[in-house]
């Protein structure tokens, strides 16, 4: 086993003072169609190994693969939604390689001439300005199959004596989306990395084409990088005329979070190669993401020589401009219009909307409010002890929901009962508790523990009568006009009625007897 | 046209993984030299005005629907296989070159 050392890196702040950062960045993505890009064969995730195989993903001599059209169409789409062109005609290529991860010898993708191309993708960053991220192209694709070493110390593929292969993943569609060199970022440049990939996930979601977990690979990242001499600001005309440095490519960047620190990292790293007067090899880098840096892989050799030529096996794709412009009108809204429009809609401030982005309960309030609810209550609960619970697992607000059976029409329902004037907001977290646990429904939790407001004006407005009569200064207070000091007559009066009372009333109560 | 160099072959073989003696080097640039002069006796005809084709028939977007058929099952699969472990193929390490 070799060990790993830390490469020297450079403060950031002081490197960007020096440098000017460019990067590129591929994405690949899987496709969530039924079956393979060119084959039957299921594309399930977590299924037995080597299962999900058959002549075409082994390349058997005689088998003939056939395009899957549900995939071309996804490509489409994807391209579109990318306002990207769509080729009139294109094909497909072998990239040719000796590497067990596909038992063909070679990989069917495209080359010169990708099914989409010349786009871009509008980010938006933290600060709310937009990053234009221009697209080269998107590719069909492959997948490879997956590989386990044996016999390393660590699993890795170092050391290892051999590998096990499992091709239930080879030839599943994947669309390659590579942008240009993203110019101009300056020290931004890792956050716009990380607001593109995000932006680009959410598209995908939205275009319903992915699962795009980057956490089971369905979504991967390779994030290029590059440093130039810094000479004026990251846009200015005199920055943008210096050549671009030799770029490192780090693969398999597979969080968002990754993203955004592998590019800092990377920047760090020649940055200290660069003032020391080193060159930059260019190679492939892997990411650890336990130590949060990157170690050397291959060097860029002619051993990337892949001898490309069409794909023999497999006719041209040539979409027809009807085609194109019926799946055209298929796009969604675009995620970063939608987000403004729901915000509007709901009435939500900058800071409550990123609240309920980074919860990513979006759509649960999109639900609840279709299902009665108002906005503001929609977020409150969502936001609040779910949204709590769910960080303490460690999982998403949807997941955690979906596994207790929380609904949006469950908090609707909460906020329902609130509304009618049944419970007050000390019950109403009493009945979502009782909902958490799995209690049942709302009004099931309120009628089971007995939570109602007393509606019965008389017995609250005795203990009204009891309190004042029980506190003659602060009621003389109030008399001479300091509103404030009824918050403890209320408190008293909550007390008095064991909290089965709606506090707003008790205050009306109040003023209306001493004002 | 160029002829084949012992290099280019040396360099063909490396990406083909295939290992090749200092002998069969020097035969292989000897066979391989014949079949491209073959070849390019094809490439004196004619071509003016014909669009290069990487395919006879004038076919496109021949496609199938996305449905799931049968797949041959591990067992079928991994009898092709030289070495099998855990229901996959077992390989000699990889990447030793890494």
């Amino acid at each position: 086993m070799s060990t790993v050392t830390a490469d020297a890196v450079m403060d950031y702040d002081e490197a960007m003072t020096k440098f000017d950062p460019v990067m590129g960045l591929e994405v690949h993505v899987e496709l969530h169609t039924a079956t393979k890009m060119f084959c039957g064969c299921p594309t399930e995730f977590g299924a037995a190994p080597n299962s999900q195989v058959c002549p075409v993903c082994l390349g058997l001599p005689g088998a003939l693969p056939v395009v899957n059209e549900k995939a071309v169409e996804s490509a489409i789409r994807i391209g579109l939604a990318l306002n990207c062109e769509i080729a009139q005609w294109c094909r497909f290529a072998r990239k040719n390689y000796f590497y067990p991860d596909m038992p063909k010898n070679f990989q069917t993708s495209q080359y010169d001439e990708p099914i989409a191309f010349e786009g871009y993708l509008d980010v938006e960053l933290e600060d709310g300005s937009t990053y234009r991220v221009e697209i080269e192209r998107a590719h069909m694709e492959e997948d490879t199959g997956k590989s386990l070493h044996i016999g390393g110390a660590t699993g890795r593929i170092h050391g290892a004596d051999h590998s096990l292969v499992d091709y239930n993943r080879a030839g599943i569609p994947l669309i390659e989306i590579v942008t240009k060199p993203m110019v101009g970022a300056g020290e931004r440049a890792p956050e716009v990395a990380k607001a593109y990939v995000s932006a680009l996930r959410d598209l995908l979601r939205a275009l319903d084409v992915s699962d795009v977990k980057m956490e089971q690979g369905s979504m991967r990242c390779d994030a290029n990088v590059s440093l130039r001499p810094r000479v004026g600001e990251p846009t200015s005309e005199e920055q943008l005329a210096v050549p671009l440095g030799t770029r490192t490519e780090t693969k398999n960047v597979n969080s968002l979070r990754s993203v955004e620190r592998a590019v800092r990292y990377e920047i760090s790293r020649h940055a200290a190669i660069l003032d020391g007067g080193g060159t930059i090899l260019q190679e492939t880098r892997h990411w650890h993401e336990d130590t949060g840096i990157t170690t050397s892989g291959r060097v860029k050799s002619d051993a990337e020589d892949y001898r490309y030529f069409p794909e023999p096996d497999l006719v041209p794709v040539a979409p027809t401009r009807e085609t194109v412009e019926t799946l055209r009108g298929t796009l969604p809204e675009p995620p970063g219009l939608r987000r403004k429009r729901l915000q509007s809609d709901w009435g939500y401030s900058d800071l409550e909307m990123r609240d309920v982005l980074n919860a990513g309960a979006v759509e649960l309030i999109e639900e609840t409010v279709a299902a009665g609810a108002s906005a503001a209550a929609a977020k409150k609960w969502w936001l609040g002890e779910p949204s709590r619970r769910a960080n303490a697992e460690g999982q998403d607000i949807v997941t955690y929901a979906a596994g207790l059976g929380l609904t949006p029409a469950h908090i609707a329902e909460l906020d329902g009962l609130v509304a009618a004037g049944r419970l007050n907001d000390s019950m109403a977290r009493q009945v979502l508790d009782g909902v958490l646990g799995g209690e049942g429904t709302p009004t099931a939790v309120a009628d089971a523990r007995g939570l109602e407001l007393v509606q019965d004006d008389g017995a609250l407005e005795a203990a009204v009568d009891k309190v004042i009569a029980a506190n003659p200064d602060v009621a003389d207070k109030i008399r001479d006009g300091k509103v404030a000091a009824a918050g403890a007559l209320i408190g008293q009066v909550m007390k008095e009625m064991k909290g089965q009372a709606d506090a707003g009333k008790a205050r009306e109560l109040i003023l209306a007897k001493l004002q | 046209m160029s002829s084949l160099s012992r290099d280019d072959v040396a360099h063909l073989a490396g990406l083909a993984r295939i290992e090749l003696s200092d002998d069969e080097l020097d035969r292989m640039v000897g066979e391989l030299g014949v079949i491209l002069e073959s070849v390019a006796k094809v490439q004196q005809a004619p071509t003016d005005g014909v669009a290069p084709m990487s395919h006879p028939m004038p076919l496109t977007n021949v496609t199938r629907p996305d449905v799931v058929r049968p797949s041959l099952g591990a067992a079928a699969v991994l009898a092709g296989a030289p070495e099998a472990e855990q229901e996959r193929f077992s390989v000699p390490r990889i990447l030793d070159e890494d």
